[in-house]
């Protein structure tokens, strides 16, 4: 069994690996098995949906790319670039919930990453006003967490993790609570952020057609232990937008990814 | 010819309903106290009742008028006793909870003495305090036993109770045990601190009240709580109303500052300080 570890290497290969998981495995004090043993590998600027029903473990699994959490066994490697700027985290965290501080307003809940960094004033205050308004927050700078939507509040959320400029977006089933023309508007705007930056970015959802979607790459995991059941890429032109929810391919991607989800199948590989 | 059609609500009448309930609810209590205090005259005039025995409301008014030099004199010391208790078991709380929350091994020492330090009655405990300190000190010190609890607990009870989530992200961003103090658990405990506080004005009245009747006999205080009982053993009665009045009219005023600076501190986000149409 190797050294549980979580690993910080500089990748100097810009199409290399981002994230790489090797037989990682989680087991909580409780005695819980969560994860594992699983094998995952992302590569710089892929999409990638984690999959599957509560309890896959999958959201163990990004809170240990994370660092949240140490793995029982195996080894997590994140590949970043050496950091020279103070404020820059290579990676950014999206909650289930919005996960705002109640207290105080949208500009200082997007600041929170730099202001834990020591980040100078005036350069921070040029990244939040870039993160505000790439999430189209502009108006909304001075307006307290409680006095926003659901919809809006995720955006705070996203624009926080985005403020640090990271290279790895991590984001755990960040549209799950929200309604089903938020979602997708929020979908539509993820995409297009994801093709404008070009992050790498760690989707997990439970939901077959958002990561259908989404992803360029959809890992279906089953529950108790989690475990990688299959592996199915996505291969649809780029840009992806709303018409693509409606055609042919992406119902057929639907159906691929469903079955492999399917409890009749445990274990099985799809190509 | 009669006609069935109602006439539509303007926004002027559909408002009244609200505004009168508001009324109601001030005017009530108000009239109650009115019919309370004429009862009270009522009785005493009709019954031709001597004031030792109890005194007309009018007489305790007129002895509040007459004795304002010798009352306010001692309305100031306790409200300054009260004050200087109420500040040390503000400051002594809240650091203590901070203390037990960065610390485990202080927390399992020390908890359990401010546990029974909060149960033992401190009317049994004010005597000792006299014997051991300076008289001032030991009222103060009353005050500040019965008045740091609540803060201690409620401070503790609101740095237990930060967001998960929100501890992950800050550990995410490399928070330093410091950073997380300030920018994280402190906000985060705020209404339960203010809660605390709320509490222990109250409690700390009652600490310097019952430290100034224990010391009484000692002669040196000069509190309202001392008033009373020196108008006891003189069959002052109406001066009892009068000290009584005061020290519940300080309690109201304590308590009101309180909630009027929580709800001010905790307007713009919490859920307490928010009306009910959000």
């Amino acid at each position: 069994m190797a050294e549980p570890a979580a690993l910080t290497e500089t990748g100097p290969d810009p199409s290399g690996p981002a994230v790489s998981l090797r037989g990682v495995t989680k087991v909580y004090d409780s005695g819980v098995a969560a994860l594992g043993p699983i094998d995952l590998e992302v590569r710089k600027g892929e999409f990638v949906s984690l999959l599957g029903p509560s309890g896959c473990g999958k959201s163990t699994a990004l809170r240990l790319i994370a660092g949240l959490n140490a793995p029982t066994s195996g080894t997590v490697r994140v590949f970043r670039p050496v950091v020279g700027v103070r404020g820059r985290h290579s990676v950014g965290f999206v909650f289930q919930e919005p996960t705002l501080m109640p207290w105080t307003s949208v500009r200082e809940n997007v600041r929170l990453p730099l202001k834990l960094a020591h980040a100078p004033a005036r350069e921070a205050d040029a990244r939040i006003d870039q993160a505000l308004a790439q999430m189209g927050l502009a108006e909304f700078a001075d307006a307290y967490p409680r006095e926003l939507s659901g919809g809006m509040k995720m955006r705070v959320s996203l624009a926080r993790a985005l403020v640090t400029d990271p290279d790895i977006l991590l984001m755990d089933e960040p549209f799950a609570a929200l309604d089903e023309i938020t979602r997708f508007r929020l979908n539509n705007d993820l995409l297009a952020l994801w093709r404008d930056l070009r992050k790498t970015v760690i989707f997990v959802t439970h939901s077959v057609f958002e990561s259908v979607y989404l992803s360029q790459r959809v890992i279906v995991m089953t529950s108790r232990p989690g475990r990688i059941a299959a592996e199915i890429g996505i291969e649809t032109a780029e840009p992806r937008a709303e018409d693509f929810r409606t055609s042919v391919d992406y119902a057929g991607y639907c159906r691929k990814v469903s079955n492999a989800l399917a409890p009749s199948h445990p274990g099985q590989h799809s190509p | 010819m009669s006609s069935l059609q109602t006439p539509p609500l303007t926004a002027a009448q559909a408002t009244p309903d609200s505004r009168t309930l508001r009324l109601v609810r001030i005017l009530l209590p108000v009239a109650v106290l009115a019919v309370g205090i004429a009862a009270w005259e009522l009785v005493v005039r009709l019954n031709h009742f001597p004031p030792y025995v109890l005194p007309a409301p009018s007489a305790v008014f007129v002895t509040l008028v007459a004795d304002w030099p010798v009352l306010s004199q001692s309305l100031l010391t306790t409200l300054l006793t009260t004050l200087e208790g109420f500040t040390a078991a503000a400051i002594g709380g809240v650091a203590l909870a901070l203390l037990f929350n960065q610390s485990k091994w202080l927390e399992y020492s020390l908890f359990p003495y401010a546990v029974i330090l909060q149960v033992t009655p401190v009317i049994a405990i004010a005597p000792l305090l006299l014997i051991y300190l300076p008289q001032q000190t030991a009222v103060i010190v009353c005050a500040w036993i019965v008045g740091f609890f609540p803060v201690l607990s409620n401070t503790t009870l609101g740095l237990n109770s930060v967001d998960r989530n929100l501890a992950g992200l800050f550990s995410l961003y490399g928070a330093s045990r410091l950073q997380t103090l300030r920018f994280l658990k402190l906000p985060a405990a705020l209404p339960f601190i203010l809660g605390g506080l709320r509490i222990a004005g109250g409690l700390s009245l009652i600490g310097a009240v019952v430290a100034e009747i224990a010391a009484g006999s000692a002669g040196a205080g000069s509190g309202l709580a001392y008033r009373i009982a020196e108008s006891g053993y003189r069959l002052n009665i109406p001066r009892m109303f009068a000290a009584l009045l005061l020290l519940s009219a300080a309690g109201i005023v304590i308590y009101g500052l309180l909630a009027l600076t929580s709800h001010l501190v905790l307007r713009r986000w919490h859920e307490s300080a928010l009306g009910k149409e959000n």
